[in-house]
């Protein structure tokens, strides 16, 4: 079952200096239960693409449907969760509490209410912090506390936008294990930005390759790594075939090119 | 361990030595040419320094009161004077505090109220601003007497016209304050409430509005030290029910200068007073909304 489906998709940005085109006949289809990332350098409209998933951008041109619906209807139907670059947590609530935010404006009952954190909480490995506010967190705990936010509603679409870019590497490939093991667990669908090669190959059952000015997708990469990953197979010869395959989509794309 | 001379109590207290210091100094030469006319008029020599300094501090209507002056005054008009009495300060400080309460509480209200439609309303925004900030030029001094005079014309009476000065001197700090305190949620915080498909009102109640108490303190301490302000330029039209400014006014009259900073001093301490205590409020309001202790 296809989730998420863009056809011929554009959106241009219109700014002082003139026409930014971020998006251009972008062409894709996410189905259901994979683990699909998006890389390419900045300005490619990986980020873009996402929050034009999410209704936070409107598209200018083709069709972009959710589980078949308008991206406004399947926001309104409450149909993805979204992790963003901060951890974006509010300060003056408990983890719980950050975590019980959706849960409260979608007005759940409170016995549910408390199910699903105690379910999330324990997902993203973060029982005992309940009590804890963020600035009591380190890094790390709190992206994966807005994790916990992101699927305490069980919305089936996951989308991540580099949500573990500001992170150092050892945590960072720490959650990319952890992730794998909650998707697998929570069998949801994830689109995932990124602009770490060895994170997308790592991650993805597919890979979108996006190049910028326009910003456009050069490749699309299948994923031929098995489902049971443990992070040494980054070292086996067939991860990185595929991560030589995405530098060649990059490199396709002059993504690798000085730009003024 | 820390020298005593890097403590706060310390830093406070040497501060007001030197204030002490300074004013005795100021009072010896300002008073100093009319007591050498008194002299000259009771046809008595110039005495000593030990005795023209006690003579210069101890005048009785001085042009500027020695602090024990002063200090004596505050405390025979406070502690010494009966509270019925009308020469009790701590009579008079309680009527300008009950007008100063009076118009903060309206004040803050009116302040959050107009900020709460200017963040949501764009029309809003652009029209009511200017205004806002117009009112503010006008020196209170000018227009207080006539917006007392007309609210007393308009039938209202006992503490609220005086409250209403104060009122319109505390709103615009709460304004200007929580415009900015609901437009701190940053766009990430904003977009994440959109992904919940949150109303405005949910978006104000859930992030707006917690997000704005460190903003609601700090307005609300810059607005109860003017309302306190606001209810002493009252009380100089509105003499009616007494109050600090009327005492302020009749010493002015009679020249009683010693009293005039009695009044002073003792409008600063409530000032500072009200200050502390919405201070207290924030930091206990604060740290039950989980902020980092400093």
């Amino acid at each position: 079952m296809t989730v998420v489906s863009a056809k011929t998709l554009g959106l241009t940005f219109h700014t002082n200096d003139g026409d930014v085109v971020a998006l251009s006949d972008v062409s894709l289809d996410i189905e259901k239960g994979e683990f699909v990332s998006f890389i390419g350098p900045s300005g490619c409209g990986k980020t873009t693409f996402l929050r034009t998933i999410a209704d936070l951008e409107q598209p200018t041109s083709g069709t972009l449907t959710i589980n078949g619906m308008t991206p406004s209807e399947a926001r309104q139907k409450r149909a993805y969760g979204y992790v963003f670059q901060a951890p974006a947590l509010f300060p003056w609530r408990t983890i719980e509490k950050n975590v019980a935010l959706p849960l409260e404006i979608m007005g759940y009952p409170d016995a549910d209410k408390r199910a699903r954190i105690a379910r999330t909480m324990e997902l993203v490995n973060l029982t005992g912090f309940e009590r804890k506010y963020p600035w009591q967190l380190s890094g790390g705990m709190q992206q994966r506390a807005s994790i916990a936010r992101a699927l305490s509603f069980d919305a089936d679409l996951l989308l991540m936008d580099e949500p573990f870019g500001a992170l150092d590497e050892i945590v960072r490939d720490h959650l990319n294990s952890e992730l794998l093991k909650l998707w697998a667990r929570t069998q949801k669908t994830i689109a995932f930005v990124t602009h770490s090669i060895p994170e997308a190959v790592y991650l993805s059952t597919k890979i979108i390759v996006m190049s910028p000015r326009p910003g456009r997708v050069t490749d699309i990469i299948t994923s031929t790594l098995p489902s049971e990953r443990p992070l040494d197979i980054r070292e086996s010869p067939e991860f990185l075939e595929i991560a030589r395959r995405v530098r060649e989509g990059l490199r396709a794309g002059h993504s690798y090119e000085e730009t003024a | 361990m820390r020298a005593i001379w890097h403590s706060r109590s310390f830093a406070v207290a040497a501060v007001v030595v030197v204030l002490v210091v300074v004013w005795y100094i100021g009072g010896l030469l300002l008073n100093l040419q009319p007591q050498l006319d008194t002299y000259h008029r009771n046809g008595t020599m110039v005495p000593a320094l030990p005795q023209l300094a006690a003579d210069l501090w101890s005048q009785a209507k001085p042009i500027l009161p020695a602090p024990h002056q002063v200090l004596a005054e505050v405390w025979n008009t406070t502690v010494r004077q009966d509270l019925s009495s009308k020469r009790s300060l701590l009579l008079q400080a309680g009527v300008t505090l009950a007008s100063t309460a009076l118009g903060f509480f309206i004040g803050t209200l009116l302040g959050l109220l107009l900020a709460i439609f200017i963040v949501h309303n764009e029309a809003a925004n652009r029209s009511l601003m200017p205004w806002i900030i117009a009112s503010q030029t006008i020196p209170i001094l000018a227009i207080a007497p006539m917006l007392v005079v007309g609210f007393s014309a308009a039938g209202l009476s006992g503490v609220l016209p005086k409250a209403l000065i104060s009122t319109y001197l505390c709103f615009f700090p709460v304004v200007v304050g929580m415009v900015k305190g609901f437009r701190s949620p940053d766009q990430m915080q904003l977009d994440l409430m959109r992904t919940y498909n949150a109303s405005r009102w949910t978006v104000f109640w859930k992030l707006r509005w917690p997000a704005s108490a460190p903003f609601l303190f700090t307005s609300m301490k810059v607005g109860v030290a003017i309302a306190l302000i606001g209810a002493l330029v009252a009380e100089l039209t509105y003499t009616q029910n007494g109050g600090l400014g009327v005492r302020l006014l009749t010493s002015s009259y009679n020249g009683q200068t010693v009293t005039i900073w009695a009044v002073l001093i003792i409008a600063a301490a409530v000032a500072a007073a009200l200050v502390v205590a919405v201070g207290l409020v924030e930091r206990i309001t604060l740290r039950a909304m989980g902020a980092q202790p400093a």
